[in-house]
């Protein structure tokens, strides 16, 4: 057991929790500068279109315009990922989706602005568009991009881990489906907003709505063409993010630029509808699995195939890709895997990563998949999950590191919790249980630019006036981890969280942190805090222990104080304790930092999946189906997540319940939809709060959290994420229930009322009961690149083609 | 920040000065109550006043008068107000929840009911801001040539979308509408046009100062809204159903959809099917299959037309169930 | 679009009460309260995420109700008194609401915070104790992508009870989940925000069969030997 702690696993208010609620928290469009200019953006009127002409001279004579922008102005292109470095801040010579921004006015007021963007002249010359995978595959050209794999593809894998021929002549039954899930998008209810001011010392700053400031950094730094060290970035509180603010903008880099012009601050909020063309949301995803079991129900070989629609820009969409394969493996044991996974442009606001990266959709169709299978074989869903879990401290077929794994004890919770062994199969007409689980990862192994340096920097000032200041550059967006951070260093210097100052997400004050995606926060800033405390601490005990004249092995630091084990009358308070240590070592700071463990991987691809430890949810859906219409509500979920240990389990459960919020909308009704050629344009169908359905009060169901606590090696006391892996099991779930409900398979998401009348129908008419894709595309993958599994005896690299025969040269292997 | 446009702001103290304003602003100028519907659409630059008269604050059209042969609910009267409001809810209980499904609680302290019988149509080609029409090139309601639902239609298919239209026409409201030059009752029924653009009768110079609705006399209505969300989400197929009975038989039915036309759709032939008939599962049956021909929804607004119209029989049914005791009297 | 001209774009004065004080403001006569608070008045407090009545993040007190400022125009205000999210404390503190909504991290992000906080305020004003329903109901015209409403929801019953009168703390499974095991903490009770427990000697005697923290948790710059 761990030992025992003091403000680690309590329920502490956030830090930042009162400034919340009195409306004192400054978002970034509450800022304001003195001589403050608004920016607003054109943005393309077209979907795919050569910019012909772009005539900004009416635009610039109006009164109050001090500053347009175009294309031209900023022509190097920039990119969240090295390899996709295919965005620029406003279009230069063509635009590829209705909303691609295009000009930029720098006015007096936001009314000047939008009167200028009204006389900017644009002449378009308009190219075919793309509004789907399927028109994606079948257009090879005209390419939306003129990088990628080909034609329209930007991505194509293809890796086999073992021999997977040989696992399926192994299964005693190989179950083929196909699946769908829609886009969707993150919705914060803040929109973004950034604020820019170059002050007369010729240095920039930007405070921005962002969940990654150190991108953003490195993005203005290369378009601006300024060294990085003059650019400050401050990620100011993000109203919401959910990944949704984790690339960098074309808004931010255009302020920065219009500030530089004009020597003014200059500021923008984006429209709501501004919003959903930033996007950077769910990728829609058609998959294939092909799964072979054994008559007990495990998993013999899979093969997983995916095609990803990745809208206008690369944004993390190579990364999405991987997604999109690597953590099947890694909730049920799976020998051997194959995964084949493509991501298409299309002329749509581009997708990224929103909450879970690109493994909610193969989790869907995996839970659902296994659903089936249950059926078919005769198994209670959740019992044969029970049966086939991936061991604690194993390796997996794709090299992936499981270190906790509390996956057997949320089952166990849940189906207890919801009564599933005595409830399931005896609910009236129309109601129904769907389990599913799932599993994330605490944080990517690599970072997105390969280096040797740490992921995660912390700093600690202690001075004599007892102060204890924490600067990181993490960025809290809601989930609290500036908290995380007092907590972390209260429990080890034995103070009061309150009296800790946490000073973040500026990159000229704190020490790098890559930011708030991929779930890595707590593990990673959470490790680097512990070691800077740690040997703060030991500054501590030394001074102490030499007032005290008492070995440092007897020395505690708890209460605000600093004392005696074996005495505890006899001690200094905190206080004088920094006045000590300050007198014997100078002046006190301390460092800590954190990088994750290299992965077991070594094969190109290998870069995504691994992560320093998984964490682990199921949940139990109830839904009560109207079979007349299809109408269904959800009345209650039990939902238990393996979240290592509960830095502070009220914040657990407020992601928790989050996670499923998210999940659920996702499951129920929320869609990024389009509509085809009105105008000759691919046009967002509705672009606002009111058509994009975010559940209210009214569809949220009751939820049970249950939290399981599996103290991983890697983790700060043990700790794993929670901020996104309890998203994942509830859209399968959704679908497993309306089946154990209605009898019906909605092999897609959304599960609608709609979908689900038509499988009733489908069902009357001696159809086939299931509404999902019909037909999976011809997708042109790579030949496989082959990789020995662990078990196989594989190092973790690429087998030698020439050495198969299967082709003449040695595939570069990383 | 999407802003208002410009515009000139008048606030009269009396419905007669409300009327000479108007009058005097001509064409160019709106009344508002609420603002709920009209400052979205400003946003929007669907709708661009040159002025706006705020008829909201008139004391003179907040009042709710029961008198011995029904209500005259005055047109500013606010939608919470009216929700909550005992002698509503006693003697017009579909009303009360026609009421309480519109938009939200917020909303609705702010929403009159005059507002929500002049609501504008909707479509969602139209509801969009100013940038995503022009990208469309508009369309025939604002700014544009052609309807882009129906693109051959001579006339625009937006919908009629107002909570409480269904059940008050049910109820055999009417409304009283007032300029400097005239005064006029008319049923609440006349008030519509089937047409997205033109879709009141309504002169633009008359306002609009109450609605009456008669006595109950044995009748009952109740209300169904389909939509996506139990909140903010409009209705994209709603039935405002009333029957009077007399002894175990309908004497007179009322039949109203919402939802699926540009002006609130009578179902003629499935109140004839009801008459006569004690209100059971038979006789629903009948009315609710009589319902479905008439109900045309288009693609324009949330969930796919042809699940909208297939609903439309189980939703006529569910409200004429209400209206038996047997679904909760949810009337 | 309209055009400019100087009689459209001049300003026009209100006075209003706003949060208990008499104010006068003047702003271009197009605002809404929305812009005027947050522009003219320097309160931004008052949040706002569509501007298109959408959302329920701009939500204000006007003359106690609980309006979208985002579609009252600032011209309309003239009289009446306007209640913002700054003005929910008071000299004796923060409201139970921010009290309730801070303890139980009903404010995840915070951005449709002020919102929901004085839409409840409005709520217990007029029924200190409403139902789970009503508490439903009357939130629903509020967004919050952040919480899923759960802790909302607690936050405005633990308010409420406080409200009455009642002793009341939030329940277990609020703070713990349901069937928690909380054998590793420490005998620290009451948790809340700036508390201090237990005396020295109590935390000593378990810190004494403490293995040494240090040695389980510092792997230099967290990397695994190589
Ligand atoms: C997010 C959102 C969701 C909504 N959901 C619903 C819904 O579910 N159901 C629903 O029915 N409505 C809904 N509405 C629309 C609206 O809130 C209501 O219809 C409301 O009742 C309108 O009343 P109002 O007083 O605010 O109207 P206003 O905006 O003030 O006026 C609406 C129109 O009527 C005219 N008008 C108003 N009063 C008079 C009068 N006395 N005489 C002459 N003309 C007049 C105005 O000129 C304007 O054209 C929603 C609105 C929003 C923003
Ligand atoms: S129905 Fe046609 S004309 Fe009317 S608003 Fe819609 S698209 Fe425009
Ligand atoms: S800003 Fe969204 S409702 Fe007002
Ligand atoms: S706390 Fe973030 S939107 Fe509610």
């Amino acid at each position: 057991m761990s030992p025992p702690t003091r403000v680690v696993g309590r329920p502490y208010e956030k830090v930042d929790a009162a400034a919340k609620v009195t409306g004192q928290t400054r978002f970034a469009d509450d800022l304001v500068l003195p001589r403050m200019l608004h920016c607003k953006l054109l943005r393309s009127r077209r979907t795919h279109a050569i910019l012909r002409r772009v005539d900004v001279s009416r635009a610039a004579a109006l009164p109050g315009v001090l500053a347009i922008a175009t294309g031209r102005d900023l022509p190097i292109p920039f990119g969240i990922l090295p390899v996709s470095q295919d965005e620029h801040a406003l279009c230069l010579d063509r635009v590829r989706f209705v909303g691609d921004p295009i000009s930029a006015v720098a006015a007096l007021d936001e009314e000047t602005a939008n009167e200028a963007l009204a006389l900017i002249e644009v002449d378009y010359e308009d190219l075919p568009t793309i509004a789907s995978i399927e028109q994606a595959v079948e257009t090879p050209f005209p390419r939306i991009h003129d990088y990628g794999d080909r034609d329209n593809f930007h991505k194509l894998v293809s890796m086999e881990f073992g021999d997977v021929e040989e696992g399926f002549a192994r299964a005693e039954k190989i179950y083929d489906d196909l699946f769908f899930y829609e886009g969707n998008t993150h919705l914060p209810l803040e929109q973004h907003a950034a604020l820019a001011d170059l002050g007369p010392d010729g240095k920039l700053t930007l405070w921005s709505s962002t969940q990654t400031p150190h991108y953003v950094h490195r993005a203005l730094a290369k378009v601006l063409e300024m060294p990085a060290a003059r650019i400050r970035v401050i990620a100011t509180p993000n109203g919401g993010g959910f990944g949704g603010k984790s690339d960098p903008f074309n808004h931010e880099i255009v302020v920065a630029h219009l500030s530089r012009v004009t020597g003014r601050p200059v500021k923008i909020c984006l429209t709501r509808e501004e919003v959903f063309y930033c996007h950077r949301g769910r990728h829609p995803i058609l998959m294939r699995a092909r799964t072979g079991v054994r008559r007990d129900g495990s998993i013999t070989a899979m093969h997983f195939q995916t095609v990803l629609d990745g809208g206008a820009y690369g944004s993390y969409g190579v990364a999405s890709t991987y997604y999109s394969g690597a953590l099947q493996t890694v909730t049920y044991p799976v020998p051997v895997y194959r995964f084949d996974g493509a991501r298409v442009f299309t002329n749509k606001p581009p997708c990224g990563p929103k909450r879970g990266h690109g493994t909610p959709q193969p989790r869907f169709a995996l839970e659902a998949q296994l659903d089936k299978i249950a059926v078919d074989l005769g198994f209670d869903p959740a019992a044969m999950r029970l049966s086939h879990l991936q061991p604690p401290s194993s390796i997996t077929a794709n090299f992936l590191r499981i270190g906790s794994m509390g996956l057997g004890a949320c089952i166990e919770k849940v189906v207890a919790a919801s009564g599933w062994k005595e409830r399931r199969g005896r609910l009236p007409r129309g109601r129904g249980l769907g389990i599913a689980c799932s599993s994330y990862i605490c944080g990517a192994g690599l970072p997105i630019y390969w280096n040797a340096m740490p992921q995660s920097g912390v700093q600690l000032k202690l001075d004599r006036s007892g102060g204890v200041t924490v600067f990181c550059g993490s960025t809290d967006i809601g989930q609290g981890s500036d908290s995380v951070l007092a907590y972390v260093v209260a429990e080890v210097l034995g103070i009061d969280p309150f009296d800790i100052r946490v000073v973040t997400a500026d990159t000229d004050l704190t020490p790098v942190d890559l930011g708030s995606y991929s779930s890595r926060v707590t593990l990673m800033t959470g490790n680097a805090a512990l070691q800077a405390a740690e040997r703060a601490r030991e500054m501590l005990v030394a001074a102490a222990g030499e007032k005290l004249e008492i070995p440092g092995s007897r020395v505690a630091l708890a209460e605000g104080r600093v004392f005696d084990v074996e005495d505890p009358d006899k001690g200094l308070s905190f206080v004088d304790a920094v006045i000590a240590a300050e007198s014997k070592f100078g002046t006190i700071g301390t460092v800590g930092s954190y990088t994750p463990p290299p992965s077991a991987g070594r094969y190109r691809g290998a870069g995504v999946g691994p992560s320093p430890a998984y964490s682990y949810s199921a949940a139990v859906v109830e839904v009560d189906v109207d079979p007349a219409t299809g109408i269904y509500t959800v009345p209650k979920i039990w939902i238990a997540h393996d979240v290592g240990k509960c830095i502070n389990p009220v914040l657990v459960i407020g992601q928790v319940e989050g996670s499923v919020y998210m999940g659920l909308g996702e499951a129920m009704m929320e869609e990024m939809a389009y509509r085809d050629d009105v105008n000759g344009n691919v046009m967002h169908k509705a672009p606002s709060m009111l058509e994009y359905k975010s559940p209210t009060t009214l569809e949220m169901p009751e939820v049970v959290t249950l939290l399981v606590e599996d103290p991983d090696p890697n983790g700060p006391f043990g700790a794993k994420e929670v901020g996104q892996g309890p998203l994942l099991p509830i859209p399968p779930a959704v679908a497993n229930a309306v089946f154990d409900a209605v009898g019906v398979r909605i092999d897609e998401i959304p599960v609608t009322p709609e979908k689900i009348a038509r499988a009733l129908k489908a069902r009357a008419a001696g159809q086939p009961a299931r509404v999902g894709p019909a037909s999976f595309p011809t997708i042109p993958y790579p030949d496989a690149v082959r990789i020995p599994t662990p078990a196989e005896g594989g190092d973790g690299r690429a087998r030698d083609l020439a050495a198969t025969g299967a082709g003449g040269v040695r595939k570069a292997d990383r | 920040m999407l802003r208002l446009p410009r515009f000139r702001y008048f606030v009269p103290r009396t419905i007669s000065e409300a009327t000479a304003m108007k009058a005097d602003s001509g064409s160019g100028s709106v009344f508002v109550a609420g603002g709920t519907d009209l400052y979205p659409n400003m946003k929007r630059r669907q709708q661009t006043p040159a002025a706006v008269i705020s008829i909201g604050g008139l004391p003179e059209l907040r009042a709710v008068d029961f008198s011995g042969d029904g209500v005259a609910i005055g047109a500013g009267a606010i939608l919470s107000d009216l929700e909550n409001d005992s002698r509503i809810r006693e003697a017009y209980p579909g009303l009360a929840h026609a009421i309480a499904e519109i938009s939200t609680p917020l909303l609705r302290n702010m929403g009159t009911i005059g507002g929500n019988l002049l609501l504008d149509t909707r479509c969602n080609y139209y509801d969009q801001n100013f940038e995503w029409r022009q990208a469309i090139d508009f369309c025939m309601k604002k700014d544009g040539q052609i309807c882009w639902v129906a693109p051959g239609s001579p006339r625009c298919l937006a919908v009629q979308s107002a909570d409480s239209v269904p059940v008050l026409i049910a109820l055999k409201a009417r409304v009283l509408l007032v300029s400097a030059a005239d005064r006029r009752e008319i049923p609440l029924e006349d008030l519509y046009r089937n047409d997205g653009i033109d879709y009141a009768t309504r002169k633009p110079e008359e306002l609009l100062t109450a609605v009456w609705i008669p006595r109950p006399d044995g009748w009952r209505a109740a209300y169904r809204k389909l939509r996506r969300r139990g909140s903010f989400d409009f209705p994209v197929l709603s039935v405002g159903a009333a029957v009077r009975r007399e002894g175990p038989r309908v004497e007179e039915a009322r039949i109203v959809l919402g939802g699926v036309a540009s002006a609130p759709l009578r179902l003629t032939d499935a109140e004839e099917r009801l008459k006569g008939r004690p209100l059971d599962e038979d006789s629903i049956r009948d009315a609710a299959d009589a319902a479905a021909r008439p109900s045309r929804p288009m693609d324009n607004t949330d969930f796919s037309f042809l699940w909208r119209k297939e609903m439309t029989k189980k939703y006529v049914a569910s409200a004429l169930r209400a209206l038996t005791g047997a679904e909760g009297g949810r009337g | 679009m309209a055009p400019s001209n100087d009689f459209l774009r001049s300003k026009s004065s209100i006075s209003l009460h706003v949060n208990g004080e008499p104010v006068e403001v003047s702003f271009a006569s197009y605002k809404t309260l929305l812009e005027v608070l947050r522009e003219d008045l320097q309160l931004t407090g008052t949040k706002h995420g569509c501007e298109l009545g959408e959302c329920g993040a701009c939500a204000v007190l006007v003359d106690g109700r609980p309006v979208l400022s985002c579609l009252v125009l600032g011209l309309a205000c003239q009289g009446r008194a306007v209640e913002t999210v700054e003005g929910m404390a008071s000299a004796s503190g923060l409201h139970p609401l921010q009290k309730t909504f801070a303890e139980l991290g009903a404010a995840q992000c915070g951005y449709c915070t002020p919102g929901f906080l004085l839409t409840a305020q409005a709520l217990l004003d007029a029924n200190p104790s409403p139902t789970f329903r009503q508490i439903q109901e009357a939130l629903a015209g509020n967004i919050c992508r952040c919480t899923g409403y759960i802790k909302i929801y607690e936050a405005v019953e633990l308010a409420a009870a406080r409200l009455r009168g009642e002793d009341a703390s939030p329940r277990r499974e609020t703070l713990y989940g349901t069937d928690f095991d909380d054998s590793g903490l420490l005998p620290v009770l009451d948790a809340g925000n700036g508390s201090r427990a237990t005396s020295g000697s109590e935390t000593a005697a378990v810190l004494r069969g403490q293995p040494d923290r240090k040695t389980e948790n510092e792997k230099p710059d967290g990397r695994e030997p190589r």
